[in-house]
């Protein structure tokens, strides 16, 4: 068969004046707009659900270690965990929202229609990561609301407690990302909580500090890029920490840039999404 | 200069680890044209739409929508087109309209309520609009889908088997819909397998199979190529032996029954017919069947040896 004919292009108007690249606003917050909402019409077990899992850490923790053990000088036991806790919850959220997001519209099929919107990658991630974002938000002053009812908890420099809170939700949004497109069944998002962020969480000095660790175990802390977001966010309380904050910082960032990078490459790319 | 076809196809391969989908395509559809694309299963109708769509990337070959490339320049070329899904996807967490707006929204439309309105009435949704899409019948949630591809007003619509599984009242509520649709100068593109569908529908006919384009024209024409007709004809009693005239058009009988098929470029039905009336036994009942896109598409089909739907 001949190659059908075609014209030189005069182009019709398109409908919208559709820009070729760059990230466009509408579009992005629709998407930003819709997993909130999404979110938010299952808060009990997205919001509420974390809130009370935090809380009884905190009591059950905080009333069995709380008059044992001294961290920080001039800080209760009870008000050393909450940031940690605090991050975790943030961390986890942030994760299970993008995470459980694409895991479920590739299994009900309702992927398809961000497939056929004229969403970029970039418009994608950036949508998706903020959703994360603000749901780990939301879990984290929830958790934060309740505990300045239970205890006095400083909050010496709230600009850190800030960046290690985007840097952490941020970089868990995109591990999200990453996890959702991998897996192709809820089970394997499960496996990756339970195996992965889950363990990870845990022995990332929430109820310890790594100085209190066995030489081996400090070692093995200090490569879990999760301790040095949740030591940097308690700075952010406390003015003290593990590690120096700028050494937080650095890793935080960089966990968040390449989590970041990963999740934008593989969008960028269809990975298991566009055959 | 005139202005690019609304889809323009060409060289167009998708090679799968296992299978050749797609072998080299090449097809022009026009702007305002209503356009079938019909073929057996796993014939490449899927594939094709998909890449379009972009929902697949092609191995090689060009695809464009409007002048714009379906790869490069994929946000024109998605914001030029709609697509109805053949799977019945919905997103449970939302209401129709919620739905509608959100589609909007990824599209670039923030105020786009009066469109949706209307687009709900015309599909028979305005009553459901605030009802969750996982309460809704089947036919409820093709409903939506067709509107959802719609809802940014796209020049090229494309429709994958948008009848599959719908009530009878429900599928000429559709051709209705997409007849109209077109006829206000939008390009359709459906893929079906109910050929009455597409020979109700289509100007033009692409018959797709192994990846190949097998077939390209016009219903029209594709129709005339087959100029026999089928003339059933019942008598008050068995006519006996048919006269030697007759007796090579026989392509079946039964009680008192008879059936001839004539080819009406070389057989006159008056000759025929003067023949019958000699027979000895009156004439009952007469029906003559045209040949339709069914035919067509065995006749096609079967002069490659390949398999029907």
């Amino acid at each position: 068969m001949n190659e059908p004919t075609r014209s030189t292009h005069t182009l019709p108007a398109p409908p919208l004046m559709t820009p070729a690249a760059g990230l466009r606003f509408t579009p992005t917050w629709t998407l930003f707009y819709k997993e909130v909402l999404r979110f938010g019409k299952v808060w009990l077990q997205t919001v509420a659900a974390p809130l009370v899992t935090t809380l009884l850490y905190l009591v059950v923790f905080g009333h069995a270690l709380g008059g044992r053990i001294s961290v920080y000088p001039g800080v209760s036991y009870t008000a050393f965990i909450v940031p940690g806790l605090m991050m975790m919850a943030v961390l986890q959220n942030a994760f299970a929202n993008s995470s459980s997001s694409l895991i479920q519209a590739k299994v009900t099929g309702n992927i398809v229609f961000l497939l056929l919107s004229p969403l970029g990658p970039g418009e994608i991630f950036v949508a998706m990561t903020a959703a994360s974002i603000v749901r780990g938000v939301v879990v984290g002053l929830a958790i934060l609301i309740l505990a300045l009812f239970y205890l006095h908890l400083p909050v010496i420099h709230p600009l850190w407690v800030l960046v290690f809170t985007l840097l952490g939700a941020g970089g868990m949004g995109a591990l999200g990302l990453i996890a959702g497109l991998w897996a192709e069944k809820f089970d394997q998002i499960a496996g990756f909580q339970n195996f992965l962020i889950m363990p990870l969480t845990f022995l990332a000095g929430v109820f310890y500090s790594v100085h209190s660790l066995p030489p081996a175990w400090r070692k093995i802390s200090l490569i879990n890029p999760f301790f040095y977001v949740i030591d940097g966010f308690r700075y952010g309380f406390f003015a003290a920490s593990d590690i120096s904050v700028w050494l937080c910082l650095a890793v935080s960032a960089a966990f968040a840039a390449v989590t970041s990078f990963l999740a934008w490459r593989l969008l960028r790319s269809g990975y298991k999404l566009r055959q | 200069m005139s202005p690019p076809p609304a889809v323009w196809v060409s060289g167009l391969r998708k090679a799968y680890a296992s299978h050749l989908a797609l072998a080299g395509v090449d097809l022009a559809i026009p702007e305002g044209e209503f356009f079938g694309l019909l073929g057996p299963n796993g014939a490449g109708k899927s594939t094709l739409i998909n890449i379009l769509a972009g929902m697949v990337h092609r191995s090689s070959g060009r695809a464009e929508i409007f002048g714009f490339d379906v790869e490069r320049d994929f946000r024109r070329s998605r914001q030029m087109l709609g697509v109805v899904p053949q799977e019945l996807a919905y997103d449970p967490f939302f209401t129709v309209r919620e739905f509608l707006r959100l589609q909007s929204g990824y599209f670039g439309l923030r105020h786009n309520d009066d469109w949706i309105d209307e687009l709900m009435a015309e599909l028979d949704l305005a009553d459901k609009a605030d009802a969750n899409l996982r309460s809704l019948s089947g036919g409820m949630k093709r409903r939506v889908l067709i509107a959802q591809a719609l809802v940014h007003r796209p020049p090229v619509v494309v429709l994958d088997e948008p009848t599959a599984g719908v009530d009878v009242e429900l599928r000429q509520g559709l051709w209705r819909f997409m007849r109209r649709y077109n006829q206000e100068g939008h390009t359709v593109i459906l893929t079906t397998h109910y050929l009455e569908e597409a020979e109700e529908l289509c100007s033009r006919i692409g018959i797709l199979q192994r990846g190949r384009l097998i077939a390209l024209d016009a219903k029209d024409h594709l129709l005339a190529r087959f100029t026999w007709r089928v003339l059933t004809v019942t008598f008050d009693k068995d006519p006996g032996p048919l006269p030697e005239t007759l007796a090579g058009f026989l392509s079946g009988a039964g009680e008192n029954t008879l059936v001839l098929r004539l080819d009406q470029s070389r057989h006159s039905l008056g000759a025929v017919l003067t023949a019958l009336q000699d027979l000895p036994a009156q004439i009952l009942d007469l029906h003559v069947q045209e040949p339709d896109l069914e035919d067509a598409f065995t006749d096609i089909l079967g002069n490659m040896g390949l398999e029907q739907p």
